[in-house]
């Protein structure tokens, strides 16, 4: 081999291919969960197609010791089970890096590269010689990879081995089989191959108290602490798991413990209509409600957004987006519903949109959704992806503070009703914009009111008269700025040197956006940052903006949404927001950012303040 | 759908049910639809029927979709609070309600258009999904608001007010309701209330999804010889199958009734329906007997009324999902909020 080996401690990929529904993920699973229990921190990335079995599926596992959680591109090890994917998958291994194959049917050597590292075990013969069961044999293969790549990488046997007594705990029998298939691995590698290759796993402390979910989870844990107790949903990927965690959750928190019954009602409707009906019927009657959907949901439940909207009845919705438009790539990521989400239903609609960045933030800006939601009357979007919400995640643990009270916003009551309290259900009494509702039953004789999606007057009596309307859209206006003082800050890091070039991004591309910020600083381009964590925005994302010459715009679609939101919302000159985009399915990179924000300063002719004027490109 | 305040005077000897509340308690604001529509007599019936019921008027929460019918909410039970939603979407809205609060009363409004046409999925689910609730279609076989289009209860061959006939096959919401799973499923029309208010008296004491199907002719555009909704055609073609009593829990006098005629139904809540024989051998208990006679009539022309089924040991959805018994827009934080400490067991099991 020319090319010398990779030889990398900490920081490294290695990419599993798979074939859908050969029960490999809980072998994969357990590989990166062994690093963590090392204390290295790991990014664990499913890339799976739209199918049950059968169809090409990889895993990809991050290794940085340095913490960064963005997808990194490319692998340095590639474990090459699926022959469909042969060509390709060989072709990805970065110069000098290692292939890791079932070597019992050998392979003439046009189907190699000269400038990897080839490492074959006959998995096939080995199960076959070990096991009797078909299934066995494949489910157990996987795990006696994993046991090989232990030897390989110079992990720690026993992490593995006491991850594997912590997940089948009380199963003896479970517990025996897989540790078995660990140690043959395991033993044959160190046997027959060079252990340990040039990739390396060692013992560090850089895990802390984190902890691993995926996003989809968090939401729905975070959809329970939030006093969520109606869930209305149909099933679509990536949005499934949310609902999934949600019910999982409320059986283990929120049943009676006196008769077992439930404090929560979660109903799957025959469509995304009739769940956000549900959504908006139960908002209507005082309850937490949610639903959980993707852009195609998104774009059938857009009449109810309206009504709910114009009603001003509090809904969350949690948008898991995936490749769009239309069916799109289901089991891809992009950041492609803002437009559609922020401008949701026909007419002068506007709606709060939240954007979590990782688990941590699914979980508290979900539970922040309902009170907001309560707190403006009205939807509110929790903008994931599926970047974040399906692949499991290193993320802060999660917290709560005990005295926190939920926001049940502006209701009028029984008592208030009875001293003689003016009721006007569309009134803006505050001069905020948001007017006090009464839950149906509050009183005998007053506070009733007939809730509709045509106009009326402040006193909810249907009204066609122009002024009339003009009040309410004012008054919906006024509640839309309330909004930006109640929705979450945005989030300001300043460049270690100064400079007037500015980054603005949201949602999943953060961790990618924090590598490439530490990357473009190492060679001398210095950017500030600011992620946008709601909708409406804040002054201090206009203020970001005005103060810098030129500001980068990170996001994951095709059209600029959030470019285009900035400039309708902030009435900006298009000239100043430089797009950087990335739409091809996969997560964003820090390569790619920092590659085109490095190219257009380059091409812009823009320096940091202080430094040379960088080289023009020719 | 009115701007117009009703007057509040009333006749201080008007008779009072056992909550103190008069007839005039259950009113709402004054109709805007045609003089002579039918939906106006569905609106009189539900009053009666609330008030001879002595229903707490803000214990009641009343849907409605989009279209005449719907807009009827807003003139009954003005102490209750409505929603008029989008079109045919009424019974979503209505089963989120429904899952919020289960203490209350849901009266869901709807229309041929916007039961039959746009919302029959929302429609046969709701049925299916057994959410407690007096589900009425007012039933005119014509797109009132847009001017006289067939819906998809009028009949085949049956001709609209510009001469055009029908040449598609109606869609008979008994007859669906019936086989997706309502267990109070009842026919009427608007022009007889004597028929019309115990058979809705019936359906808001049954402790499930209960459907009644009430032709109500539309004055304007569906009210003309060749129509098969029109006052005339129905008056000529009533089929009634029995006739109904409905004797409250608190207030049982089945003495007065004669026996041998009768048929007792004792539903969830202890109320009883008595079942005044009109038609020979007809079985409101047999779901599959009910289909067949509804077919067998309606071929002969004949409009089948009455309470066609019930099954008064019916469950709701609040059964099936095993919720507690509070409803759970009143539950506190305390009962909702797994605090810090679950938190902090859980990030355990996630390290």
């Amino acid at each position: 081999m020319s090319t010398p080996a990779i030889q990398h401690c900490n920081d490294f990929v290695i990419k599993f291919a798979n074939v859908n529904g050969s029960g490999s993920a809980s072998a994969n699973e357990l590989f990166a969960r062994a690093i963590i229990r090392m204390g290295v921190p790991v990014a664990p990335r499913n890339i799976f197609p739209s199918n049950i079995q059968g169809l090409p599926t990889w895993y990809e596992v991050r290794v940085t010791e340095a913490g960064w959680l963005g997808a990194r591109g490319g692998c340095d090890m590639m474990v090459a089970m699926n022959p469909q994917t042969w060509d390709r998958d060989i072709a990805a291994i970065e110069p000098g890096g290692y292939l890791f194959y079932d070597s019992t049917k050998p392979l003439p050597p046009s189907k190699f590269r000269d400038d990897i590292t080839v490492l074959g075990i006959p998995l096939t013969a080995m199960c076959n010689e070990e096991y009797e069961d078909a299934r066995q044999r494949q489910l157990f293969k996987n795990i006696m990879y994993v046991g090989a790549l232990i030897a390989l990488l110079d992990m720690e046997f026993a992490a593995a081995e006491q991850l594997i007594v912590d997940r089948y705990r009380g199963k003896d029998q479970l517990i025996k089989a897989n540790v078995n298939a660990l140690r043959l691995g395991y033993d044959y590698a160190k046997q027959h191959l060079p252990c340990p290759i040039g990739l390396r796993v060692k013992r560090a402390d850089a895990v802390g108290d984190r902890i691993m979910i995926d996003g989809n989870s968090a939401c729905g844990l975070g959809a329970v602490f939030g006093g969520a107790t109606v869930a209305g949903w149909y099933p679509i990927t990536p949005s499934t798991s949310v609902i999934e965690a949600f019910s999982s959750y409320c059986r283990k928190f929120r049943t009676d413990p006196d008769n077992g019954r439930a404090r929560y009602a979660i109903v799957q409707a025959e469509d995304e209509l009739a769940s956000i009906g549900m959504v908006i019927g139960a908002g209507w009657n005082g309850a937490r409600a949610f639903t959980a959907t993707s852009g195609p949901g998104i774009s059938l439940m857009q009449e109810f957004f309206g009504l709910a909207y114009f009603a001003e009845i509090p809904a969350v919705i949690v948008d898991v987006q995936r490749g769009s438009p239309s069916t799109g790539m289901p089991t891809r990521t992009q950041q492609s519903d803002l437009l559609s989400c922020a401008y949701a239903s026909h007419g002068d609609t506007r709606h709060v949109l939240l954007f979590p960045e990782d688990a941590y933030e699914c979980f508290s800006l979900t539970a922040q959704a309902f009170d907001l939601a309560e707190r403006l009357q009205t939807p509110v979007f929790v903008l994931s992806d599926l970047d974040m919400g399906m692949n499991e995640q290193l993320c802060a643990p999660f917290n709560w503070d005990d005295s926190r009270r939920y926001d049940r916003g502006k209701l009028m009551t029984y008592d208030e009703l009875e001293a003689g309290k003016d009721f006007g259900r569309y009134l803006d009494v505050d001069g905020d914009g948001i007017p006090y509702r009464t839950i149906p039953g509050t009183h005998p004789t007053k506070g009733a009111y007939f809730t509709r999606g045509t106009t009326r007057n402040p006193y909810a009596k249907y009204s066609e008269i122009g002024t009339d309307y003009v009040y309410n859209m004012e008054r919906l206006r006024r509640k839309f700025n309330t909004a930006k003082d109640l929705v979450p800050a945005p989030i300001l890091k300043k460049a270690e040197q100064p400079t007037h070039v500015g980054v603005i991004y949201y949602g999943s591309t953060a961790h990618a956006m924090a590598e490439a910020g530490a990357k473009l600083a190492a060679d001398g381009i210095h950017v500030d940052t600011l992620r946008v964590r709601a909708f409406p925005f804040s002054d201090e994302v206009m203020e970001f903006i005005a103060e810098r010459d030129a500001v980068f715009v990170v996001e994951q679609n095709e059209s600029a949404q959030l470019r285009t939101l900035l400039i309708n919302e902030g009435e900006i000159d298009p000239k100043k927001l430089v797009r950087v985009l990335h739409y091809d399915g996969s997560p964003i990179t820090a390569r790619f950012i920092a590659g085109k924000i490095a190219d257009a300063l380059t091409d812009r002719k823009i320096s940091p303040i202080g430094q040379p004027q960088r080289k023009v490109a020719s | 759908m009115t701007y117009l305040a009703k007057p509040k005077l009333h006749s201080a000897d008007a008779p009072r049910n056992a909550l103190g509340y008069t007839r005039r308690d259950y009113e709402g604001a004054i109709s805007t639809l045609c003089a002579g529509c039918g939906h106006d007599s569905i609106s009189a019936s539900i009053v009666q029927a609330c008030f001879d019921l002595d229903i707490e008027p803000h214990k009641v929460a009343k849907l409605s979709g989009i279209g005449c019918s719907s807009k009827t909410p807003d003139y009954f039970l003005g102490n209750s609070h409505g929603f008029n939603s989008v079109h045919g979407r009424m019974p979503s809205v209505l089963t989120g309600a429904a899952l919020a609060n289960r203490n209350l009363l849901y009266l869901g409004v709807s229309g041929d258009g916007d039961s039959a046409s746009i919302g029959i999925g929302q429609f046969a689910h709701a049925m299916r999904r057994g959410v407690n609730m007096t589900y009425i279609v007012e039933n005119n076989g014509v797109y009132g608001l847009t001017k006289g289009q067939f819906s998809a209860t009028a009949d085949k061959g049956s001709k609209s007010k510009k001469g055009v006939i029908n040449s598609d096959s109606p869609i008979d919401l008994a007859m669906l309701a019936l086989q997706l799973g309502a267990t109070y499923v009842a026919r009427s029309f608007s022009g007889d209330k004597e028929q019309l208010v115990p058979l809705i008296k019936g359906a808001l004491r049954h402790g499930g999804p209960a459907f009644i199907d009430v032709i109500s002719p539309c004055v304007t555009f569906n009210n003309h010889a060749g129509s098969t909704k029109s006052y005339d055609y129905v008056r000529e073609h009533n089929a009634a199958v029995n006739r109904l009593d409905v004797i409250l829990p608190k207030a049982q006098i089945e003495a007065s009734y004669p026996p041998g005629s009768l048929r007792r139904v004792v539903q969830h809540d202890g109320s009883i329906l008595h079942l005044r024989k009109v038609g020979v051998d007809y079985d409101p208990s047999d779901r599959i007997g009910a289909m067949n006679h509804l077919q067998e009539r309606q071929a002969l022309g004949e409009i089948v009324t009455g309470l066609l089924y019930v099954d008064s040991s019916g469950q709701d959805m609040h059964t099936h999902l095993n919720t507690v018994e509070k409803s759970l827009n009143q539950l506190g934080d305390a009962y909702l909020c797994p605090g810090s400490k679950a938190l902090e067991a859980l990030n355990a099991m996630l390290r």
